[in-house]
């Protein structure tokens, strides 16, 4: 290689593109087996490799924050974002980007000097900034989509039932914290304006534990539906938690109780008028 | 002045609350409102809240204070169509409404109205006055 040219890493990187870009589309590649299409990895890489130059030409070659690389953050930001929610680990997000000195390192093999390496440490430098600056975008990208999820589950986890004309029902699994309440409290509201239905079931064979916050949160529940003119009914409880309820001191006062779900059921359709005949009576 | 009309339905009263409910036209919905039960001797007052989105504490209380008044005139009062938002910020600021009944919608609402006074409440002034006499 001309020693003219390789007074720092950009030359380096523009004099052996072919061999630096074949390498590194190999190493990600073998990292990703599989999980994407080797014409989009390599196309991403090109794009990576092409910024990456654009940058260093445009001033700073060792400061990745400056606005010269502008460019380039976006564009590994917006990898890692795609890498997080394909669900990427983060040693295969990073690696991306990292193989690039491998890369380098392996043309240099085959026939450097002393020049050349010293501008490979400046590149290796330059690399691991942007490595972590991946990193960093991957971990935030990470984040949004877990309270993504999060939210999804609050809502998933909240069905209002129809059970019959007039009667409501609401499933509740799991702990009842402040905002999981005011979501069901919402819903089942709305479900009840919705139908036109009188009465509502609360049924609380899967809440887990009963003290006194969630025994709170169930009577403004069921306060708040009597407003709208309808009637709730609790169901559900366990003896354990029936138990626990009354060494807690907890009074539901006149909300009626039930112990499964069918007694409550029976209840509201009586309540609504309705009574329920065995058929094989009438032959 | 903006007023909340009051109309009647046989034996019943119905206020169907459209506008924003400051607090002037509140205490003046209360005047008139018992001062029509007197009037027309009903028996049964209905409040639509259907229209209403928010609602404070001076509302709610107002809410307590026609349904008590109302029942010392011999009126029962029925709160219907409650937004559920609204449902929830009356239950957050502790005002339940005790003593007051709801329904759903007017319809249902008259239905208890008539279900309390015997029967036939949209049909009441003759059957009414009659024992009276």
């Amino acid at each position: 290689m001309a020693e003219g040219t390789t007074n720092g890493w950009p030359e380096l990187l523009r004099d052996h593109r072919d061999a630096v870009l074949a390498r590194w589309t190999e190493a990600v590649q073998s990292t990703l087996a599989g999980r994407m299409t080797a014409s989009e990895s390599s196309h991403d890489i090109q794009e990576v490799y092409d910024a990456l130059l654009a940058g260093a030409s445009g001033g700073d070659q060792r400061d990745v924050r400056a606005t010269s690389f502008d460019g380039l953050r976006a564009l590994l930001a917006d990898l890692a974002r795609a890498r997080a929610r394909q669900g990427f680990s983060p040693t295969e997000t990073a690696v991306s980007v990292f193989a690039l000195k491998d890369a380098v390192l392996g043309v240099l093999e085959a026939g450097g000097d002393a020049a050349d390496y010293r501008a490979f440490a400046d590149l290796s430098r330059v690399v691991d900034d942007l490595g972590l600056y991946m990193l960093e975008t991957y971990a935030a990208a990470r984040d949004t989509v877990i309270a993504e999820q999060a939210e999804t589950l609050l809502e998933l986890s909240t069905p209002v039932v129809k059970l019959w004309d007039g009667i409501v029902a609401l499933p509740l699994v799991g702990t009842l914290d402040s905002a999981r309440t005011q979501v069901v409290m919402e819903a089942l509201l709305q479900a009840l304006v919705d139908t036109g239905s009188e009465h509502a079931i609360i049924d609380i064979t899967g809440v887990a534990a009963v003290d006194t916050q969630v025994a709170q949160h169930l009577l403004k529940t069921v306060q708040a539906a009597r407003l709208l003119g309808a009637e709730c009914i609790i169901s559900g409880i366990r003896p354990q938690i029936a138990q626990t309820v009354v060494a807690l001191g907890i009074e539901f006062g006149d909300i009626q109780t039930k112990a499964n779900l069918s007694d409550a059921m029976l209840l509201a359709m009586r309540r609504s008028g309705l009574d329920v005949v065995s058929g094989r009576g009438r032959g | 002045m903006e007023r909340v009309p009051i109309l009647r339905i046989g034996d019943v009263l119905l206020v169907s609350i459209q506008i924003d409910l400051q607090d002037h036209i509140a205490l003046q919905l209360q005047d008139d409102l018992s001062q029509r039960i007197v009037d027309t001797g009903a028996k049964g007052v209905l409040i639509d809240i259907s229209a209403l989105e928010i609602v404070d504490s001076f509302v709610g209380r107002m809410i307590s204070t026609t349904a008590a008044v109302s029942r010392v005139l011999d009126a029962e009062t029925v709160v219907v169509g409650m937004q559920p938002a609204v449902a929830i910020t009356l239950v957050e600021l502790g005002l339940t409404l005790q003593g007051v009944r709801t329904a759903l919608d007017v319809d249902r609402g008259l239905a208890l109205l008539a279900q309390r006074t015997g029967g036939a409440a949209t049909l009441l002034a003759q059957d009414d006055d009659q024992p009276g006499d």
